[in-house]
């Protein structure tokens, strides 16, 4: 009983971040109609800048636990927005009118970019951040327990409140409006007085930030990271938007929940070797099965 | 389209590209991580920013000149799936394949085992790449799990010998058939999916089999690999010592031992199945299953509606691939002598889409040469050898915004009424 409980708190944390970063699949998907295969580097990148400014921050001698969580969170969403931004504006904007294959090969192309520039500026080695939240809560259920970190706490509030915030600029400013109306009509939109070029940039940076704060909040909790950890956690975080529905924000959100506590599960009461090949059959048997996700829109083919 | 060249305007992109480069490159190129703590490289981070503020100077006044203006415009209005040259026309393949063919034959005999084992490599990728070029080039099926049958054909070699005793020639043909079969297995429930949903399925299918070929430990052998058989000629062996009960060849035939010569064969052998496969492939596209593929690919509402079976199109072009990729795993094992599944990553996957990519979607000559062009200048050039991936992925983006449709276009000969006819 006390393993299942365990597992399904771990899975709550871990999906909780899945959800972030399928954020970032969700919207681009939405907007553009296409993967950005290179989402999941950006995460990776924002795990190097979050130890990056710890550095930094240690070196000039500040400690204290709100500042360096405000001014590491702050300054890697910002500078992996930039990143979010520079990838639209490189890899996807000349590609605008192109064929279905084109913005596909190269989104790759950027991903293995990413993943070969930070390895070759900064080693091929794991990297590792010092731990900043010490503690545990434990709560006592019949002869066992489940434990809790405060990371782990710091995470579900962290990403909750992160989906809120993304919740409230989607819904009811007016960027949140104009990205609305891109998604449905780009066209129309840019008929309307948009600037779609300009608000699908926006996007990519929106989801970079959410992938940011996914990316702090796991190497904090994980302490050590290399430049490969995009891959997997990019293809989850893709089966978490695929299983939500892609398109759907608050599926994405739905969707990295569930495919955590699943995950969690699985490993800890089948097997934690195949683990990573669940979530793979997982998204093969959703894409098979049910393509439109929990809540999204069944795609019709338009001729 | 105005030809006088806006200087501000070209300042301003430059000084914005600065800046992004800064903030981009700043962190993490102007900081080296050393454990919890760090050192910085000013240097080099201005040297990249000043890289990117030149290229990008010299970009927009090239945009604004009236040459980059034509090229914009041919750009922008050259997307042709195939070049089709007047009727009558004669290649000048006609030369060019028996003199390759020729260098081809003598190249073992006079090589140093060194550049034998770079050509097989090669040739391995050649085959590689001639397999994806069906798939994702001509039938325009974004595969990224490749690799998969790659890794079917090498571990099928590899294990049908521990297993089953089968040997090399036995297993030549079993594991294209077992990778057409895992292709079509592949096939059956992505063919309602399209480009992107493909491309995720098949990447996950690739890691499914990696995964499995590490965790399954007690059939694969896991992270430590198992060995493969190495090839006989009617029962000769290429060793010393005969391990395979045969006799050994250098002994069959009075010769002295020189361990060079199992490379001779392997490269003989391969260079046999290359020219098959390119010689089937250069039929197939002549064939209505060929020309269908290229219709599915420009077009697949058209190409269902002209009554073509786009199930039986996909699972052959499926199937196709799968087989090629798997010949290709069979050889890499017994190349190798050993397999394991850091051999099927999906760099590997990423490498051959780079080759189909560099070489020209459906073109058969150019994906030959990016084959080797890409494989070959690594092993030579060991200083470049840390940048191969990035150089790839260079190569992917470039490709896609300036030629997307590869370096050599498909062409095809028109036909003409006879005269007297019309």
């Amino acid at each position: 009983m006390d393993i299942v409980l365990q597992q399904l708190v771990n899975g709550l944390t871990l999906g909780s971040v899945y959800g972030l970063i399928a954020v970032g699949y969700t919207m681009v998907y939405g907007i553009i109609g296409m993967i950005n295969f290179a989402h999941g580097d950006v995460y990776m990148v924002s795990a190097y800048i979050t130890a990056i400014v710890l550095a930094l921050l240690s070196f000039f001698g500040i400690h204290s636990f709100p500042v360096v969580i405000l001014f590491t969170l702050l300054l890697t969403i910002i500078i992996t927005g930039v990143y979010g931004w520079t990838i639209e504006r490189v890899a996807y904007r000349p590609l605008r009118n192109s064929t279905r294959l084109a913005p596909l090969i190269s989104a790759i192309g950027m991903s293995l970019i990413l993943q070969n520039y930070v390895q070759i500026a900064q080693g091929a080695r794991s990297q590792g951040v010092p731990t900043l939240l010490d503690g545990t809560l434990r709560m006592h259920i019949g002869d066992g327990y489940v434990q809790l970190t405060y990371m782990k706490v710091f995470i579900l509030v962290a990403a909750f409140s992160g989906m809120g915030i993304l919740t409230y600029i989607i819904q009811k400013t007016t960027l949140g409006r104009m990205c609305r109306a891109t998604q449905q009509d780009r066209k129309m939109a840019s008929i309307l007085g948009i600037n779609t070029d300009r608000i699908i940039s926006y996007v990519f940076v929106i989801g970079a930030a959410m992938a940011a704060l996914a990316g702090v909040l796991i190497t904090l909790d994980y302490g050590s990271f290399d430049f490969f950890v995009g891959f997997v956690i990019g293809v989850k975080a893709f089966t978490a938007a695929v299983l939500g529905g892609i398109g759907s924000l608050p599926g994405a959100m739905l969707g990295g929940v569930i495919l955590g506590l699943a995950e969690s599960l699985f490993s800890g009461l089948v097997n934690t070797d195949y683990k990573d090949v669940f979530a793979f059959g997982l998204l093969v048997t959703i894409l098979i099965f049910r393509p439109s996700g929990l809540l999204g829109k069944p795609a019709v083919e338009k001729v | 389209m105005s030809s006088s060249i806006n200087i501000k305007k070209s300042v301003i992109d430059t000084l914005l590209a600065g800046l992004l480069s800064l903030i981009v490159f700043g962190p993490v190129i102007g900081i080296l991580l050393d454990g919890y703590d760090f050192t910085t490289r000013p240097s080099l981070l201005l040297t990249m920013v000043a890289i990117v503020m030149v290229g990008r100077f010299a970009i927009s006044l090239f945009v604004q000149s009236e040459k980059g203006q034509m090229m914009l415009y041919k750009h922008q209005n050259n997307d042709d799936g195939v070049i089709v040259l007047p009727p009558g026309h004669k290649s000048k393949m006609v030369y060019i394949v028996p003199i390759a063919i020729i260098i081809g034959l003598v190249a073992p005999f006079v090589a140093t085992k060194y550049i034998l084992t770079v050509l097989i490599l090669g040739l391995i990728y050649v085959l590689l790449g001639l397999g994806l070029n069906i798939v994702v080039g001509l039938a325009g099926l974004l595969d990224l799990g490749f690799v998969g049958f790659y890794a079917i054909g090498a571990y099928g070699l590899s294990l049908g010998y521990q297993y089953l005793g089968f040997g090399f020639w036995s297993m030549l043909p079993l594991a294209a058939i077992m990778a057409a079969v895992a292709g079509a297995i592949l096939g059956f429930p992505v063919l309602r999916m399209h480009g992107d949903y493909l491309a995720i399925v098949t990447l996950g299918f690739g890691e499914i089999i990696r995964l499995i070929l590490t965790n399954w430990t007690s059939f694969t052998g896991g992270p430590n690999g198992v060995y493969a058989p190495l090839p006989t000629l009617f029962g000769l062996e290429f060793e010393r010592r005969a391990k395979q009960g045969g006799t050994p060849f250098h002994e069959f035939f009075n010769l002295p031992y020189d361990s060079g010569l199992k490379y001779v064969f392997i490269y003989l052998s391969l260079f046999m199945v290359v020219c098959a496969v390119l010689y089937i492939k250069h039929r197939l596209v002549k064939m209505p299953i060929g020309r269908a593929w290229e219709a599915l690919r420009e077009d697949e509402i058209a190409c269902r509606s002209l009554g073509l079976n786009h199930v039986l199109i996909k699972l052959s072009a499926f199937m196709m691939g799968a087989s090629t990729g798997g010949l290709a795993g069979v050889f890499f094992a017994t190349y190798q002598g050993f397999v394991n599944p850091t051999s099927f990553t999906f760099f590997e996957s990423a490498l051959i889409l780079a080759i189909v990519v560099l070489g020209g979607l459906g073109s058969t000559v150019g994906v030959v040469i990016a084959a080797f062009v890409l494989t070959v200048t690594p092993e030579m050039l060991r200083e470049v050898a840390d940048f191969r991936v990035l150089i790839f992925g260079l190569l992917m983006v470039v490709m896609m915004i300036w030629r997307p449709r590869g370096l050599v276009r498909i062409t095809r000969t028109g036909f003409a009424v006879r005269k007297g006819v019309a």
